[in-house]
């Protein structure tokens, strides 16, 4: 019987790959991740229309639920739109989310097709790509968010003793 | 054991209890019932038995305290607690699509990634490692969010309800990341839940391994589900957000992951356009409970209560004003002060019918004082959403009516 080698207390153990498949499902910055698929603005727009708009709005700015659409340099205002066109900084992270957590009544339900295709009539109706843009696994990492360099980190402790 | 000599004794008692009840009522006047449902109460509870032991307590029926529950989130009744624990059927909530419903013998934790052997867990196996207690407080870091503009809140449950302290039980991440084996490459853990939104954070492994906690109890028993049941991660001293309940994956990576949470949300815009990412500790913070927004008081003496917490440490300071901050007075600090946990305060004073304004400031181990809500616009604005640790004042009217204001 072979003794499990790493770790002191053999508890667990060993996960197989297809363990693995089943639950990794994020979606690095670097494309790392990314299923095979592609899609469309049409597409996407069947897509939201159908699975996306009662919560989002026809064009993704009228809600409900969060506006997806606009917003763009309302950031320093005095009333921002924080949007995933104004804010996002990076667009794999739509593919992410929009996967693991939509529609928000059946998440984890639409395929890699209908994804990429939401994604991309998200950053079409966002100015970000052009119409005509195919999103698959190698474009959607190279799409540049707007507020890419919009980041910085924790300053803190920041507010002066008085 | 045998069970049945209890349930025969269970038996008699509520027989018993029964019989006593009818024969009290047949005899003594019963008092108003307080609710519908409340039971009717006897005139003097020492001429009556009273009910038998029961499997699961419950509180008085005359104990009203509950949380204020919203589509996703509910507030910890602040103003109703005592001392430093939250009781877990009071935590505040806060999920992003429901609470899920987990069979823990079903439940699993994956560990994979950037780790010398990907592993899996059960929830049994987690329990046989050498287990840890501790104290310590989880804050939303939106906890006060409502409070930037004007005041937005009336009672302290609305304005700092989110958050809540408990003893929590589980094995330290640093063990069972031992297990596994890390890369030394590995820098982040992506953190997952199994709930509806697959809530997902990037957490940056080396500060985390200090402290970080796979928790399966709460306040002694089992995990309530709304705090992540069967398993959930805690970090004490950081926002509440990457606590990851019903915590069923962590990977190890060489940068953040940039999830939806970690940027989008929970980042902090700042004036400048820029927002600020991975805020993760919850600055120090303090709010008056006693006597709070939507309470009343009467002349003479009013001992002032509240909880201050610092996720940097343990608090090491507690002020009171009664004057709007125009002198401050030491509290006393009930003991034990634990780090990254509530710390109870309280201050006596003597209402002398005046109108006040109370406000509470704590410092803690690292020197931190809490900021004005003043001196915090002034560096952030009013729209970084998150991370509000301002002062809280209460104004005290001629007529003892408390109010949450802005000075």
């Amino acid at each position: 019987m072979a003794q499990e080698k790493s770790g002191n207390h053999g508890l667990g153990r060993t996960a197989t790959d297809v363990e693995i498949r089943a639950w990794n499902i994020d979606i690095a910055p670097t494309g790392e991740g990314l299923p095979p698929g592609r899609g469309t603005v049409q597409e996407g727009r069947q897509v939201f229309a159908q699975k996306c708009a009662k919560c989002h709005g026809q064009t993704g700015v009228e809600g409900p639920m969060d506006r997806l659409v606009g917003g763009h340099g309302t950031l320093k205002t005095d009333r921002p739109i924080k949007t995933l066109g104004s804010y996002w900084p990076y667009a794999t992270t739509l593919y992410d989310y929009i996967r693991r957590a939509m529609p928000f009544t059946t998440p984890q339900s639409l395929t890699p097709d209908e994804v990429y295709s939401v994604v991309a009539w998200l950053l079409y109706q966002n100015k970000i790509i052009p119409e005509d843009a195919v999103m698959d696994a190698t474009t959607l990492p190279a799409v540049q968010m707007p507020n890419r360099q919009g980041f910085v980190p924790d300053p803190r402790p920041d507010v002066p003793k008085r | 054991m045998s069970q049945k000599p209890t349930l025969s004794r269970r038996t008699f008692l509520t027989a018993a209890s029964l019989a006593g009840l009818a024969a009290a009522q047949a005899m003594l006047q019963p008092l108003q019932a307080q609710t519908p449902d409340a039971p009717t109460v006897p005139e003097d509870p020492t001429k009556v038995p009273g009910a038998p032991p029961s499997a699961y307590g419950q509180r008085s029926s005359f104990e009203q305290a509950q949380r204020l529950a919203g589509s996703s989130s509910s507030l910890t009744p602040l103003q109703d607690l005592h001392g430093i624990v939250t009781p877990a059927s009071l935590h505040f909530e806060r999920h992003h699509n429901g609470v899920p419903l987990i069979d823990p013998a079903r439940h699993r934790l994956l560990i994979h990634g950037l780790v010398e052997r990907p592993m899996i867990f059960t929830m049994d196996e987690l329990k046989r490692f050498p287990a840890v207690s501790r104290l310590a407080f989880i804050e939303c870091s939106g906890n006060s969010a409502g409070e930037w503009h004007e005041p937005g809140g009336q009672t302290a449950q609305q304005t700092q309800g989110l958050i809540s302290s408990s003893e929590w039980t589980g094995v330290l991440l640093a063990i069972v990341l031992r297990e596994v084996g890390m890369k030394p490459d590995a820098t982040w853990m992506l953190a997952e839940g199994a709930d509806a939104a697959a809530m997902t954070r990037s957490i940056p492994l080396a500060p985390a391994l200090e402290e970080a906690l796979l928790c399966y109890a709460q306040n002694g028993e089992a995990l309530r589900p709304e705090q992540g049941y069967p398993l959930r991660l805690l970090i004490p001293g950081w926002e509440g957000n990457v606590c990851i309940k019903w915590l069923r994956r962590l990977k190890l990576g060489a940068a953040p992951f940039m999830t939806r949470e970690e940027t989008s949300h929970y980042t902090d815009l700042m004036p400048n356009g820029t927002a600020r990412q991975f805020t993760l500790v919850m600055e120090a913070k303090s709010v008056i409970t006693s006597p709070s927004g939507g309470q009343q008081i009467r002349p003479g003496f009013v001992e002032i209560r509240g909880l201050a917490w610092s996720g940097r440490g343990r608090v090491t300071q507690v002020e009171v004003s009664t004057d709007g901050g125009e002198t401050w007075r030491k509290a006393q600090l009930q003991k034990p002060v634990l780090a990254k946990c509530h710390t109870r305060f309280r201050f006596p004073w003597r209402w002398n019918g005046q109108e006040a304004i109370l406000q509470s400031r704590c410092a803690d181990e690292t020197g931190y004082v809490q900021p004005s809500r003043q001196a915090l616009v002034a560096v952030r604005g009013l729209h970084s959403i998150y991370h509000n640790n301002a002062i809280q004042s209460w104004k005290v009217s001629r007529d003892g009516a408390v109010h949450n204001v802005h000075v």
